[in-house]
């Protein structure tokens, strides 16, 4: 290969449209599509009583109003339970428009279509809805009090109830364990709620082609091929007859995984029944308040070690608040109390966890998925061993780690895919050397000392983290080279703008010899590749990365043999440099691969002067054997799959130096470190800019981010006036260093970097915050007013 | 509804509006310059932001009917003839962007920003940028292009 573009900071594809003003998001398609809005409920948990339309029917412009009565069968019922579990015994998911009860402030329970977006809400500010109010359930206490019920066949709001118990090496359980332990703790940790906040809402527009009798969809989705199924499904339309695509997409973080949303089945419902264009896009108060939140768990931990630190012991109970629905199962908690193991071979674990309905926003996976709160619990539980015992915060981490050479390491317990929980590889002593040398953990008692001095406080924290990335079941690549020589890349797993354009071009552009100006890459459309999962859980360059390697390489192969009959050579004595097949030491005897693929579809008909080369007459072709042999395809063309046998274990550690003010309580963090270990990286650019943009959302969920519900259940910060994204001014520069152990478990030996900066930021802010004051930090996020709260509760 | 002409990117355009249609639906849906993206509709994450005469402004909290007349520069005018500005440019090469859909506000604010100060410190250049919300960059290489285009402004033949 002439250019190695495997592991080089390759410079993105995508940035000159989207540079220019000329990349294409949801709300850009369409410009003549009828607009549709919602009327939402303003009421946390009410009965519907009416809607009277009556007042609205005059407005000019209007063209349909869709009440839940007005849907037909399929479109009608529930929305789908997408990954069901038999812990969760009482999985409710809503109705696309509500029928009878809301369970939220946002739930949609009336559809307008009109001209435009302006007409179509004047619209919903007419329609009256009646309602009787029903008991808000907000907050976990409240819940599981189970005074009052989300869900009137739902006791105790339990949606599900799941424990998971890996015995101790000698057979004990975990409460054996601990209460056999020289030293215990116990206490509670406290999660509150973010969200994704994609800066581009979700959206969706469809077009109904009543000549072809057939759908094309375009949604802001992390996954266009499960929202086609899930359309064909719920319209009753043949599968080839839908199409979906994910166009340019401004961010996904989780939100855009959950499908089909209410609106990604209604408007293309009624762009087939209006035979029109139809869109619905978005808008920033609707994002906050019917998409959907994660992160908040209440944990009561108990723990169990030695003298040294090591954990012989451990038991977790885990509330979790799913909100009002179900539509994404169990994942997060499952991750939770998975993950909360992290790097760590502890004695005996029982984790438990209880997922319980509220009148609020569903949850469902933001960036870290469940990862944040369990790594927040484990590093919670590491420093509170520490400060117990009076030894040093990172060798009480180094005592418990698995060891370079324990892997592959099984945890002894199911993963979120279903899976046992087996680390495939890492070096979690050698990553944190690295993480102590760059903060200068060693040195900084002496550094806290001397800002005391001045009357400054700082302090210092770590967390560590093991991240199961590049989930299942499967993804697919195809590779086409046509006979101009382009090489066209397809995936059916969709971009939020992680650069797999660029990413997936740098492998086949490896792969394959040829130069990467020659690659195209298309991600997301059924049309291309109708086969995928989707883009989550840091998946898809495992995961599609892979499936597109192997593609590459049958195709490579093909070339090879085609090439070889023509330059009647071996195929062994073949590579393939700049596009251009040639024999190895023999670089006249060469052949262009944009001819290979002409002679690989042999030819009745000459297009134009190339295809020549391929017709029946040309004299190329063997009499020996049919134009297409037994087991051949026409085309330099080729499609594989790639399916591990189970997730691949990325992992980091992270350490923050942070400064308090004695008076104001407001909280600085001076430095940021991060050692990351994503094995081999395809593109180091790329994945710095991944580890950026996750510990951004990390110091947003430990410092501004929460979701604030009043106990009407009424979402009082729905705006980014009120609910504290960070801006530049508040993001620390991030120091990184890598480390890269390879995956035994794929070709290409990588792991997954999406999710990984946001995961311990919340652990490691805690630490340093407490490391400065001196006083236990338990909840998480921290502003300076709950600072100021704890300090003035210990009398300080 | 009112007729009114906007200088956009230099060209005249009209459009015939009601008062209350805002800039950033005007020039989206109107003129069909749909670069500009609307992330908030209230003025907070800045990915709105356009030109109006050489000034940064909100376009989702500007009613198209008050800037009849103006000159307005969208991220589709920020180019040079013949390649990406200087400040786009920086931007592509720095990795200053991910999803791209904050990034046409940045880019216009940026280059106001360094009209009025082409040689910033780290803290000018955080000060300069703080109206703007990016969810996927965490920043760091958002302020690297900014110093970055400093630098290829610099270098342009003036």
């Amino acid at each position: 290969m002439t250019t190695k573009l495997f592991g080089e900071p390759v410079r993105r594809r995508e940035d000159a449209r989207l540079i220019s003003g000329q990349g294409r998001y949801l709300d850009d398609l369409g410009p003549g599509a009828l607009a549709a809005a919602f009327v939402r409920s303003p009421h946390a948990h009410a009965r519907i009583t009416h809607i009277d339309v009556d007042a609205a029917l005059e407005v000019d412009g209007l063209v349909a109003i869709y009440t839940w009565e007005d849907l037909p069968a399929g479109v009608c019922e529930p929305l789908p339970l997408l990954i069901p579990h038999p812990a969760l015994t009482h999985g409710r998911t809503a109705y696309p428009l509500a029928r009878d009860v809301v369970r939220h402030v946002g739930e949609p329970i009336v559809m307008v279509v009109a001209k435009d977006r302006y007409v179509a809400e004047d619209v919903c500010s007419l329609i009256e809805v009646g309602y009787e109010f029903l008991k808000p359930v907000v907050g976990i206490e409240e819940a599981v009090s189970g005074a009052h019920l989300v869900h009137e066949d739902v006791p105790g709001n339990v949606g599900a109830h799941l424990v998971q118990e890996v015995p101790s090496a000698d057979g004990r359980s975990a409460a054996e364990a601990i209460e056999a332990a020289p030293h215990t703790l116990s206490f509670r940790l406290d999660i509150e709620r973010s969200a994704c906040t994609p800066l581009e809402g979700k959206g969706v527009y469809a077009r109904w082609d009543a000549d072809d009798q057939s759908l094309r969809v375009y949604s802001s989705t992390q996954t266009s091929t499960s929202v086609r199924m899930a359309l064909a499904a719920k319209l009753g339309l043949p599968l080839p007859k839908v199409e979906v695509i994910a166009p340019d997409v401004g961010g996904g973080f989780g939100v855009k995984i959950v499908h089909p949303w209410p609106e990604e089945v209604l408007v293309p419902w009624a762009a087939r029944l209006l035979n029109q264009e139809v869109k619905w896009t978005e808008d920033r108060r609707e994002h906050f308040i019917s998409s959907a939140h994660e992160r908040a768990q209440v944990q009561h931990v108990r723990v169990g070690f030695d003298d040294e630190g090591r954990v012989l012991g451990l038991s977790v109970e885990i509330l979790h608040d799913h909100g009002a629905y179900t539509p994404y199962g169990i994942i997060v908690p499952i991750i939770t109390s998975t993950q909360l193991l992290g790097p760590y071979r502890i004695g005996a674990y029982r984790v438990e966890f209880s997922s319980i309905y509220t009148n609020t926003v569903q949850v469902t996976p933001y960036r870290g998925a469940g990862r944040p709160q369990g790594v927040f619990c484990m590093e919670r539980t590491m420093d509170k061993i520490a400060q117990h015992l009076g030894r040093d915060r990172a060798d009480v981490r180094a005592a418990n780690f698995i060891q370079p050479d324990q892997f592959p390491y099984d945890q002894g317990m199911i993963f979120q895919d279903g899976r046992p929980l087996i680390y495939d590889s890492g070096d979690y002593p050698e990553s944190l050397r690295k993480l102590k040398d760059l903060i200068g953990w060693d040195d900084f008692p002496a550094q806290r000392e001397a800002a005391r001095a001045e009357g400054r406080r700082l302090g210092i924290g770590l967390g560590c983290y093991v991240e199961g990335t590049g989930v299942g079941p499967y993804e697919g690549g195809h590779i086409q080279i046509t006979s101009d020589g382009r090489v066209h890349v397809s995936t059916g797993l969709t971009s939020q703008g992680q650069g797999h354009e660029t990413v997936f071009a740098q492998i086949a552009a490896t792969e394959l010899g040829v130069p990467i100006e020659r690659v195209s890459v298309v991600t997301g459309d059924t049309r291309r590749f109708g086969y995928a999962v989707g883009t989550f859980a840091s998946r898809a360059a495992v995961m599609s990365g892979n499936a597109i390697a192997l593609a590459c390489r049958k195709v490579r192969e093909k070339a090879l043999r085609v090439a070889a009959d023509a330059l009647e050579a071996d195929p062994r004595d073949l590579e393939i440099t700049d596009g251009v097949v040639h024999v190895v030491g023999s670089p006249s005897a060469s052949i262009p691969l944009a001819t290979v693929a002409v002679l690989s579809n042999p030819l009745r008909y000459a297009f134009d002067e190339e295809a020549k080369r391929a017709t029946q007459f040309a004299g190329a072709a063997s009499m020996d054997r049919p134009p297409v042999a037994e087991g051949e395809e026409p085309g330099l063309e080729g499609k594989d799959y790639y399916s591990p046998i189970r997730s691949t274990f990325a992992s980091g550690m992270h350490a923050a130096i942070v400064e308090t003010d004695p008076d104001t309580a407001e909280i600085r963090i001076l430095r940021y470190a991060v050692v990351h270990d994503c094995g081999k990286m395809i593109n180091p650019m790329l994945v710095e800019g991944q580890i950026h943009g996750g510990v951004a959302q990390g110091v947003g969920g430990a410092l501004y981010e929460k979701m604030v519900y009043d106990e009407h259940g009424q979402l009082l910060n729905a705006s980014f006036m009120d609910f504290l994204m960070p801006y530049a001014t508040e993001i620390p520069h991030i120091e990184t260093d890598h480390l890269e152990t390879p995956s035994p478990l794929n070709p290409l030996g990588i792991k997954g970097a999406g999710e990984a900066g946001v995961i311990p930021v919340s652990a490691v802010i805690a630490a340093a915050i407490e490391d400065a004051e001196g006083l236990p930090i338990d909840r998480m996020p921290i502003s300076p007013s709950d600072l100021y709260a704890i300090r003035r509760t210990a009398g300080n | 509804m009112f007729d009114i002409t906007l200088i956009v990117n230099g060209v005249p355009r009209e459009a015939r509006v009601p008062a209350r249609r805002l800039l950033s639906d005007c020039l989206r849906h109107d003129l069909g310059l749909t670069g500009t993206h609307v992330g908030c509709e209230h003025g907070v994450c800045g990915a709105c932001t356009v030109l109006l005469d050489g000034e940064p402004v909100r376009s989702c909290l500007t009613f198209a009917v008050t800037v009849d007349g103006h000159e307005i520069t969208t991220v589709e005018g920020l180019a040079g003839p013949d390649r990406p500005s200087p400040v786009q440019r920086a931007f592509a090469e720095c990795h200053g962007l991910q999803c791209g859909f904050c990034t046409p506000g940045f880019l216009c604010t940026t280059t106001a920003f360094l009209r009025d100060n082409p040689a910033p410190t780290d803290e000018e250049v955080l000060e300069g940028i703080s109206g703007n919300l990016c969810r996927c960059t965490g920043y760091q290489n958002i302020v690297k292009s900014v110093h970055r285009a400093a630098e290829l402004l610099a270098e342009e033949p003036t």
